[in-house]
């Protein structure tokens, strides 16, 4: 018997993908750049020990200028700009994610059921897209930032009897407070940016189910006799997954911007918590002095926003060629 | 096309009836009112003030007061700043953040449409390159990062700007707060410049033009600006929806006495007509942007006005 033809693999979506992403000289630095970045600001803080605390002051160390001991200088307070630059990116980072995946699941369930649905029920679930994007966003944005932001005090209360169980000691209460209040005061921002800026990804997906669900293979999956619902989980949203990774990935930096804005503004992260938005608004106002502070957050800020653009627009190359225009 | 157009105007007319109703409702849900910050004001004379001016009243009776009000043109009277009229304090702060929103829309203008065309009409060469890298950057790095960059070397060290102020007849003090808010725009019209232009440029007329022995500098004007420049225009309504709110963001870098430093502090104390008069304002002026580059689009586009 002679010896099986070994069988060429079928490439698939993602193979040909991966091959144009991987092909892309701008994306793949960017790719590196990201994921160094998220690994420094998510994991360093964490271990405990390596880095300095980034609210204790150290008046008798202020100042410095970077140097060993200090690598990114100190502020007038004294506290260590390395460790402030990654505490802050993991918060503007966890804002970035969390706000971005707020975002395009509303604009993912809003897009898919708009275009599967057609119709009267389309066109006005468009209008509505229509009205929103005429609003003046940063307004609506603060506005609406700042109605929720009184009941994060009530979210707190209620998270930390959550984890610190009711009956338990004030020790136990306090030390749940400290890790659950940084992140509960940031809910306003999640939810204020996250259910206004879903639109454009509500957009993409309308089009791409619209177009979808003309296809042969949903009539045969209709005429089979599945629902609504598993044709449109099954069948429908697995096949416009390109666009909404690419959006998504889009998405992120526009966020960030976002949140860095507002926090700039004294409208978003509250100090001492800082956020690369809070760190470049006390840099800026102490530049001529002490340029560092400004420098760092800066850099890493622009770096990372830099990176996710190329990323996103590598993304879409790779996943849809037909769309990228530019 | 006449039945589009008027059917643009009343969903924008419906655009506003929901920003005030929005607006409205988020104003009255915000958890501390002007005179309620107060501690020192006792509760009877408190009491008496609300009533003055009508804050006692059931959420209905004030929001249908409210929108008469401004169907009337008057939003009423700044409950922080002593009774003084909105339209008052609108008048006084808005020419200036208009002519900073129109200086900067000049800049991006002027900055990102001769980018665009440049990188598509040398395409692959490394002035493309170097242009959208260009581009990127206005994009990535924050307008509060660039602005006191600016503010410092060209203020501080240099000297040759004003470092902040705003005065309505010393273009001097317009070039630093207009080229940082026009910046970002200007990246973006760039990029949509080139793609459009791209796109244009590899048409067969183009082809046809340059087999006839068109000259390349009159293909370009000639024959491909109108066509490449519409997804630029199109962009300038959102365009100016953004520079709207980068305005808020610039005022208060380089302290221009806007409409934006009012916003924010009426934020602050929920100073309820202030912020319905600016919100319904920038509104109403985002609309009309929308609109006007509309009939921009048909304009430049003949394709648009005989598809109905």
């Amino acid at each position: 018997m002679s010896t099986p033809v070994p069988v060429e693999k079928g490439s698939s979506l993602w193979r040909d993908a991966a091959l144009r992403l991987r092909k892309n000289h701008a994306a793949m630095p960017s790719l590196v750049i990201v994921a160094l970045i998220m690994l420094a600001c998510l994991v360093l803080p964490s271990i405990p020990g390596l880095l300095a605390d980034p609210n204790v002051q150290d008046l008798p160390n202020k100042n410095m200028s970077p140097g060993s001991g200090h690598w990114f200088g100190t502020d007038h307070l004294g506290r260590d700009i390395l460790s402030r630059v990654l505490f802050g990116g993991r918060i503007s980072i966890a804002v970035g994610l969390i706000t971005t995946f707020v975002s395009v699941t509303i604009g993912v369930c809003w897009g898919a059921l708009a275009g599967y649905i057609g119709g009267r029920t389309d066109a006005l679930m468009m209008r509505i897209v229509d009205i929103l994007y005429a609003l003046p966003f940063l307004i609506v944005v603060i506005l609406l930032g700042k109605t929720i932001e009184p009941f994060t005090g009530k979210l707190t209360e209620w998270t930390v009897d959550l984890f610190a169980g009711s009956g338990s000691t004030t020790a136990k209460v306090n030390d749940t407070r400290t890790w659950v209040e940084p992140i509960t005061t940031l809910v306003p921002l999640f939810i204020a940016i996250g259910t206004l800026s879903w639109l454009t990804v509500s957009r993409i997906v309308r089009a791409q189910v619209q177009s979808v669900s003309r296809m042969d293979f949903v009539e045969a999956a209709r005429s089979l006799g599945l629902g609504h619902l598993r044709i449109l989980t099954r069948h429908i949203l697995p096949n416009s997954i390109g666009p909404i990774i690419v959006y998504t990935a889009l998405t992120i930096p526009g966020v960030m911007l976002f949140e860095a804005v507002l926090s700039f503004l004294g409208l978003g992260v509250k100090p001492p918590n800082s956020s690369w938005g809070i760190l470049i608004e006390e840099g800026s106002n102490r530049m001529l002095s002490n340029p560092w502070l400004l420098l760092f957050p800066s850099v890493f800020f622009s770096l990372t926003l830099f990176s996710l653009n190329f990323l996103g627009d590598g993304l879409r190359d790779a996943l849809d060629p037909k769309s990228s225009k530019d | 096309m006449f039945r589009t157009l008027i059917s643009r105007f009343l969903q924008g007319l419906l655009v506003l009836f929901v920003l005030f109703t929005v607006t409205f409702f988020l104003i009255k849900a915000l958890p501390y009112g002007p005179f309620q910050t107060e501690k020192a004001i006792p509760d009877h004379i408190r009491e008496k003030i609300e009533s003055y001016y009508g804050l006692n009243e059931s959420i209905g009776t004030q929001y249908t007061r409210q929108l008469g009000n401004l169907l009337k043109g008057d939003p009423g009277v700044s409950l922080r700043l002593e009774g003084r009229p909105v339209i008052e304090i609108i008048s006084q702060a808005f020419p200036n953040s208009l002519q900073l929103g129109i200086v900067a829309m000049a800049v991006a203008i002027v900055i990102g449409i001769p980018l665009g065309v440049l990188a598509a009409w040398k395409k692959n060469s490394s002035l493309d390159y170097a242009s959208m890298a260009i581009a990127m950057i206005g994009i990535c790095i924050p307008s509060f990062v660039i602005g006191p960059l600016l503010a410092e070397n060209f203020g501080r060290r240099l000297e040759w700007l004003p470092v902040m102020g705003w005065s309505p007849l010393s273009p001097a003090s317009w070039v630093l707060p207009a080229i940082t808010l026009g910046l970002g725009t200007a990246a973006y019209l760039s990029r949509l410049t080139r793609a459009g232009m791209l796109e244009t440029l590899s048409q067969d007329f183009v082809r046809t033009a340059r087999a006839k022995g068109v000259g390349s500098m009159s293909i370009l004007t000639r024959h491909c600006l109108r066509g490449g420049l519409i997804p630029a225009v199109a962009y300038i309504g959102p365009a100016f929806a953004s520079i709207i709110s980068g305005s808020v963001v610039i005022e208060s870098i380089f302290v221009v006495p806007g409409l934006g430093l009012h916003f924010i502090k009426a934020i602050e104390v929920g100073d309820a007509p202030v912020i319905l008069g600016i919100v319904m304002l920038y509104g109403t002026l985002i609309i009309i942007a929308n609109f006007a580059t509309d009939l921009l689009g048909l304009w430049l586009n003949p394709r648009l006005r005989s598809s109905n």
